[in-house]
């Protein structure tokens, strides 16, 4: 914090200069997302609360937490949120704005939960998320309407386009959304209630989230829009009435209050109205009175709460009933409370009098209302001024005089020097602005209102004697009004005992929350019934019907413009092997064994079929992938029953029969449409430039390792997670084989095959070599390589033991995935060193005997990768599965 | 030859979705090897048939087939054998953990009441 304050140092002369400094970095360009900061006086004067009164506050926290707590997650989170926070006032996108916004509402979300067990931290938590995450999602709406509207979404260009958004059509919504973004986390009404409930929060935090940060975030926005958005009628009737509805409605109940936190919490929220009022006046001055009374109330709302948090650590409560006349035990700590409780209800000579009296001078300058409305606005200005001033006399009066303490559980004394250091340091702000506001503030303050308007300021003058007129009236009347309803108070507190006040209460919200969360849940269960068959069902019934829907809009034929080639007497031969192969397949299901052979049948076809479509590599991949997959099929079959009983009506089949029909129709539809179209392919670029580029004349290797190089890095990457999560699903698992098994029979590996098979593995090992080195000018490749090492490699395990052969391998098959990812992202990486992009490659010819001709091309090293995780793979797969009978071999043994 | 081809997509979509309704484990991961054959060949099928020679690109060669539905589905071969391995390797926990290989255990998750309070 300290370094970012220096840094603004550095950029602070040219913003008083009168300059925004914009930097931008292009992020998303395509939806208008760019990471670019703006640095105007508003900014600055937002990143000087945020940064000086952060620093008070965390050295603050450092003395107020208790000695156990471990502080590392309040200062984690608490930075957070002071970086959201800047974030939010330096933003020059407003989509990076809103993104900013969130981060703070999530931080404060952990940040007043920080007491996590205690039930009332966490409701308050969850409250103030849900208010201010709400006015999130209607910002985000406000602001893409506005972006759309201003034609950008930087916030130059919507700052000077005010006028084209005032007189647009959908103005009157994007400014709704925007206010009740601002107002949810400004605290206006009916949104105040999340914040009395933060107060659960620890103290240093609320000293920070409720002067300086979090609720001024919401008057900020109003403040950074206030160009673009504000002298339009409805923004004076929304904001102004919602300001002064506030104002007079927290300063009413913050009098109503014993804890004297809960009495900051709503003096908190009636001075924010005050600041919206103020906002929404729109007179000339108006928003320099705002942003004066913003600096103001920062400074001495977070000096109180420090003093509270004091008084509260020292006297182990917070009810004034009991807590009285620390006067006497905490001498300075009571005089720098007094002070900024003065700043308060508004005392000459201290800062929050100079920024109430320009608040009244406002009202009274007002010329919206006439007549005998005239007295409106300076009436509720006085009234409210009337209540600040009757409240802070309560808790000056209440806690530092009025006796003696009742009933304290320990006895109060002044706390160590560098926890009341921050207090200190911002009631001298107090007095200092208070006293000689042009030397102190009005540089600030000019540039600040400058940017809140985007043009030259009207003349004003900061003073503290304007001569004796009509505001300083009202100052008077307030003062000496608020003492006078101080003294009368506990004619009030009797009012209040009686009048039904749950409207505003928790208690409504809480209702609200309950029964909402019952709502979606009951959808949620109607919804997803937590079968699998269900939401397949629900899934493909939906597909089905977005399919004919869209099929009915339009009206081509199914058939396209494309000729159509003869159906060739092996095609139609192939098809019906398919077709049977499918049949028995689907049909035998429940005899597991046979509904394997009748797979591999497909699988054969299938493998066929790509040969046919002048597809070599996809063939020879299948082929091999094929036989791993019945290996698997068939140990996964020795855990399972070989029959499986017939458990469902057939009314049920039949259902199903019917979805899948449909299914299958809407598919050959779809394919014959497509396959009957013309088409335009982006491969022709591929395939010209494979060998000058990919150094390979293989199009098909070369687009796995080259040109789509960092998709395979992918697919290989999610293969090695596949395999590891296969081998932590089964690690520990214990599973009888079912009877009549080939475990129970005779003889377990039979010589002939044990014999036949063992030479096969050096053969297949040099099939592989060559596969893998002519991949790259011939179909082959790391893909099929692996896949055939893998086979070979299993078929010892099939034919000679799990024992025999892997006690001859030692192979580390976690190693090997390790080994290869590594390998392909190194190989990625490695083009960074020639400065050129991930996985460039780059080839040289190599010429080997036998072999002949070749090249050795860095894909090749990224092709060893692929062929190291393939192989990991397929070796994990079965031998884990393989591993389970070994298991239970041993269990049984044992047990 | 291209409605015969569409056919035995549609066929075996058909044949696999069917598979994947069943009640039990074993048949949804047939339906998904059944599915997954026919995804391929319906990508790959959109590089149109009346490809002569595989994509080796050489001097003069003409008629080659289109190589990126081919590199897609060569991993797409792959990724569906890791995928189905994965399958395996869940139904035979649940197995272990449900002593049943049926997919829906009938009782609900009991874990709906309220989290907070």
């Amino acid at each position: 914090m300290l370094a970012g304050l220096g840094l603004l140092a550095l950029l602070a002369p040219a913003v008083f200069a009168g300059d925004t400094l914009v930097a931008t970095l292009p992020w998303l360009p395509a939806w208008g997302l760019n990471l670019s900061l703006r640095l105007d006086g508003l900014g600055l004067l937002f990143v000087l609360l945020i940064n000086g009164i952060g620093f008070l506050v965390v050295i603050y926290a450092f003395y107020y937490m208790p000695d156990y707590d471990p502080l590392g997650r309040l200062y984690l989170t608490l930075l957070a949120f002071a970086g959201g926070m800047l974030g939010v006032v330096l933003a020059e996108n407003i989509l990076l704005m809103l993104l900013f916004w969130e981060i703070t509402s999530l931080s404060s979300f952990l940040l007043i939960a920080y007491k996590y067990r205690e039930k009332e931290a966490r409701i308050a938590a969850r409250m103030a998320l849900a208010v201010t995450g709400g006015g999130g999602l209607a910002l985000l709406a406000g602001l893409i309407l506005l972006g759309q509207v201003a034609g950008s979404y930087e916030l130059t260009s919507i700052l000077a386009r005010g006028d084209l958004i005032r007189s647009h059509s959908l103005y009157p919504v994007l400014l709704v959304l925007i206010l009740l973004g601002a107002f949810t986390k400004s605290a206006q009404f009916p949104f105040h209630i999340w914040l009395p409930n933060a107060m659960a929060a620890p103290t240093p935090v609320s000293a920070y989230l409720h002067s300086a940060t979090m609720v001024k975030a919401g008057v900020f926005l109003l403040a950074r829009f206030y160009p673009a958005l504000a002298g339009t009628d409805l923004w004076f009737g929304l904001v102004t009435t919602t300001g002064a509805i506030t104002f007079l409605m927290g300063a009413y109940l913050a009098l109503l209050k014993h804890d004297f936190k809960g009495l900051l919490a709503y003096s908190t929220i009636s001075h924010l109205g005050l600041i919206t009022m103020l906002l929404g006046l729109s007179t000339p001055l108006s928003p320099v009175a705002a942003v004066f009374h913003i600096i103001n109330h920062a400074v001495f709302k977070a000096s109180l709460f420090m003093a509270a948090g004091i008084i509260d650590h020292e006297c182990g409560t917070r009810d004034m009933r009991r807590i009285n006349g620390m006067m006497k035990y905490m001498p300075i700590t009571a005089t720098l409370g007094i002070l900024a409780a003065g700043a308060m209800a508004g005392v000459p000579f201290l800062n929050g009098f100079l920024s109430k009296e320009m608040f009244f001078a406002e009202t009274v300058a007002h010329p919206a209302l006439s007549g005998s409305a005239e007295f409106l606005l300076p009436g509720i200005a006085t009234l409210g001024g009337i209540l600040s001033a009757a409240y802070s006399a309560r808790f000056v009066h209440d806690v530092f005089f009025n006796g003696e303490p009742v009933d304290l559980p320990r006895t109060p004394h002044e706390p160590v020097r560098w926890m009341r250091l921050p207090v200190e340091v911002l009631v001298g702000l107090v007095v200092a602005v208070g006293l000689l506001p042009n030397l102190v503030v009005e540089p600030l303050l000019t540039v600040a209102s400058q940017a809140v308007l985007q043009r030259d300021l009207p003349p004003f003058k900061l003073a503290i004697w304007h001569g004796f007129n009509l505001p300083l009236v009202m100052s008077l009347v307030a003062l000496g009004g608020g003492i006078l309803w101080y003294r009368r108070r506990e004619r009030l507190f009797d009012l209040h005992e009686r009048m039904p006040f749950s409207w505003s209460s928790p208690v409504a919200f809480e209702r609200f929350y309950a029964w909402a969360t019952a709502r979606s849940r009951r959808a949620m269960n109607w919804l997803d019934r937590q079968t699998l068959r269900q939401s397949i069902l629900l899934y493909l019934a939906f597909t089905l019907f977005l399919g004919a829907w869209a099929w009915g809009q339009q009206s081509q034929a199914l058939a396209g413009p494309l000729s159509r080639t003869a159906p060739s007497a092996v095609g139609i031969a192939g098809l019906l092997v398919l077709a049977v192969g499918l049949a028995g397949a689907t049909a035998l299901h429940r005899q597991r064994l046979t509904a394997i052979l009748f797979l591999s049948v497909v699988g054969l076809i299938v493998s066929l079929g790509f040969v046919w479509l002048a597809a070599p590599d996809l063939a020879l991949t299948q082929l091999t992938v094929e036989v791993a997959s019945i290996m698997l099929l068939l140990l996964a079959l020795r855990y399972l029953p070989a029959e499986a009983p017939v458990d469902e009506p057939k009314s049920r089949q039949l259902r199903d029969a019917a979805f899948a029909g449909a299914a299958g129709l809407g598919v050959s539809a779809l394919c014959f449409a497509m396959l009957t179209r013309p088409f335009e392919t982006i491969s022709a670029y591929h395939i010209a430039n494979a060998k000058a580029l990919g150094g390979g004349t293989n199009v098909v290797n070369v687009t796995l390792v080259d040109y789509r190089g960092f998709d395979t890095l992918g697919e290989i990457a999610v293969l090695a997670m596949a395999a590891l999560g296969m081998q932590a699903l089964l690690s520990g698992l214990v599973l009888k084989p079912q009877a009549g098994h080939a475990s129970t029979a005779a003889d377990r590996y039979p010589i002939m095959l044990r014999m036949l098979m063992r030479p096969l593995l050096p053969l297949a090992l040099a099939v592989a070599v060559y596969i893998f080195l002519r991949g790259h000018n011939l179909p082959g490749g790391g893909f099929i390589a692996g896949l055939v090492v893998a086979i070979a490699i299993l078929l010892q395990y099939v034919s000679a033991g799990a024992a025999f052969a892997g006690a001859r391998l030692r192979l580390p098959f976690v190693g090997l995935l390790a080994t290869g990812l590594l390998i392909a992202t190194a190989t990625g990486a490695g083009s960074w060193l020639f400065s050129m992009p991930f996985l460039t490659s780059s080839y040289t010819y190599v010429t080997l005997p036998i072999v002949g001709k070749f090249e050795l091309a860095t894909a090749m090293l990224f092709d060893f990768g692929i062929f190291l995780v393939v192989l990991g793979t397929l070796l994990i797969a079965l031998t884990e599965l393989g591993q389970l009978s070994g298991r239970e071999q041993r269990a049984g043994q044992q047990g | 030859m291209e409605l015969l081809l569409s056919l035995a997509v549609g066929l075996t979509i058909a044949c696999g979705v069917w598979l994947v309704l069943r009640p039990r484990t074993f048949s949804v991961i047939l339906g998904l090897t059944l599915i997954g054959y026919a995804v391929n060949v319906l990508i790959l099928l959109s590089g149109r048939l009346g490809a002569q020679m595989p994509p080796i690109s050489q001097k003069g060669a003409t008629g080659l087939a289109d190589p990126l539905p081919q590199a897609l589905v060569l991993t797409a071969i792959v990724i569906g054998f890791g995928m189905t391995a994965y399958l395996v390797a869940l139904s035979l926990r649940a197995l272990g953990e449900s002593g049943d290989d049926r997919l829906d255990n009938q009782d609900r998750n009991p874990a709906d009441a309220d989290p907070e309070a």
